[in-house]
């Protein structure tokens, strides 16, 4: 599939969630009204417990900050739906990666997300002849489904909350990728998670295992021959109702010319209001191509219900 | 992409979910209501009976200000409601009390609970217990013994 296609189909994928949001609050407004003379209880949005829909992941996925969650994104419960939009910045060292996107609840059981990642060489661009300021764009469409449990109410039981997902990635610069021996622009990583919350300790913990052939996430391509399952893991201590503190860790496969080296970080995630939450990160990380050491900082803003 | 292998993995992880929640889901079958906690350190932190029934009362006041959840308390009697309420959780936290009201999925029957009104519900009461400075860490205590009743609360449908 060639770039403009994907951007066509971003485009009508836009195109289709607009009326499909537009309708949703249309529905909520007109209600309103209703329930002050029907004895009917009122049809509400945004009916999660606060945090409970995690916050939006880089490649757009509910989920922490670098790794996707069992849980669905939004507010929704079973018969409603919920929805996000997200900014995030991470500021490494020698690069920078902003991510935009958004994502759509269904019924508390599927997630339709969509990312668009810029990733910015900054002088390392200049240093490998490509220009200070090079970029290399990302667009991401994710596709997660709940299949079994309950993250938050199912305390007297083991079962975490499991949902398998996809995430298509179409990257901007095939061209270079080819130069660099880098065969493919694009690929889908598949991953399972589990998430349970574990009540009684206020601990949340995640694991996920990814299948991906991506280099850097995909911002540096994608390789041919069988996908690597690649383990991830978030920790998170709730705090209050409104505040998570944490830590994640990514495992990223390392079949780049480039050094690749795995993922962490550590998180602090605030929820002001239902509608809004700001996560804060400091993350490691490692090599990116020619540069060593990348700490980064991590800030990421989301508003939806 | 090689689209057969794609799709193989993802039926197996999808199957592999699916054997596990099984497992999962037998065990959970065979909870008992009623759950109890270990010890009396929640029941002190929660203030003893005392606390509670501040609590349950700040509860039962934020229930009736929540359009979500006042429909279902039109016809409640608001002194027994409060003291079946104190009866139970204190029972949960090993506070020499005993419940004699009744078991959670006939007292719920006759209501369509959704999902969304339990929620509410859980809100409200951990405003209530904010309210009178119950320690995060125990409220959570509280709330993990009681969550597992939305089995038999929240309508199936």
């Amino acid at each position: 599939m060639e770039f403009n296609s994907l951007s066509r189909k971003t485009k009508t994928l836009g195109l289709l969630l607009a009326p499909a949001l537009l309708a949703v609050s249309t529905v909520s407004h007109a209600q309103a009204p209703a329930a002050e003379t029907t004895p009917a209880i009122p049809t509400t949005f945004s009916s999660k417990l606060l945090l409970t829909g995690g916050v939006s992941s880089i490649e757009g996925t509910a989920g922490g900050g670098l790794t996707p969650w069992a849980v669905i994104g939004g507010n929704g419960t079973a018969d409603q739906f919920g929805a996000n939009l997200f900014a995030t910045n991470v500021r490494a060292k020698d690069y920078n990666l902003a991510v935009v996107g958004g994502l759509i609840g269904i019924y508390d059981r599927a997630e339709l997300s969509f990312a668009k990642q810029t990733f910015d060489t900054r002088d390392v661009g200049g240093l490998l002849g490509l220009g200070n300021g090079y970029k290399f764009e990302q667009q991401i469409v994710g596709l997660k489904v709940r299949v079994a449990g309950d993250a938050v109410l199912e305390q007297d039981s083991l079962l975490p909350q499991i949902a398998v997902g996809l995430q298509y990635k179409k990257n901007n610069r095939g061209q270079l990728l080819a130069a660099l021996g880098i065969p493919k622009d694009k690929g889908t990583d598949l991953y399972v998670s589990a998430t349970k919350l574990f009540l009684s300790t206020s601990i949340l913990v995640n694991g996920t295992l990814r299948f991906t052939k991506a280099n850097q996430t995909g911002i540096l391509g994608f390789n041919t021959g069988s996908y690597k399952p690649k383990l991830e893991g978030s920790i998170a201590y709730l705090l209050r109702r409104d505040l998570a503190i944490g830590a994640e860790f990514r495992a990223k496969p390392d079949k780049l010319g480039f050094k690749e080296d795995n993922w962490a970080d550590i998180f602090v995630a605030w929820a002001p209001t239902k509608n809004v939450s700001v996560t804060l990160a400091y993350a490691d990380l490692g090599n990116i191509v020619i540069k060593d050491k990348q700490r980064a900082t991590y800030i990421s803003v989301q508003a939806g219900f | 992409m090689n689209l057969i292998i794609t799709k193989r993995i993802f039926v197996s992880l999808a199957a592999i979910a699916i054997l596990l929640s099984g497992t999962f889901l037998t065990q959970n079958a065979l909870a008992q209501e009623g759950a109890r906690l270990t010890g009396t350190e929640t029941f002190k932190e929660f203030g003893g009976k005392a606390g509670l029934e501040k609590i349950m009362d700040t509860f039962w006041l934020n229930l009736l200000e929540d359009p979500r959840t006042k429909p279902f308390f039109t016809e409640t009697e608001p002194a027994n409601f409060k003291k079946q309420l104190v009866d139970q959780t204190c029972e949960i936290m090993n506070g020499g009390c005993e419940y004699k009201g009744g078991k959670m999925k006939p007292i719920h029957a006759g209501h369509l609970i959704k999902r969304e009104h339990f929620n509410a519900l859980v809100e409200q009461l951990q405003r209530a217990m904010e309210t009178h400075g119950v320690p995060f860490a125990a409220q959570n205590k509280l709330l993990a013994a009681l969550a597992p009743m939305h089995r038999d609360i929240v309508t199936k449908q």
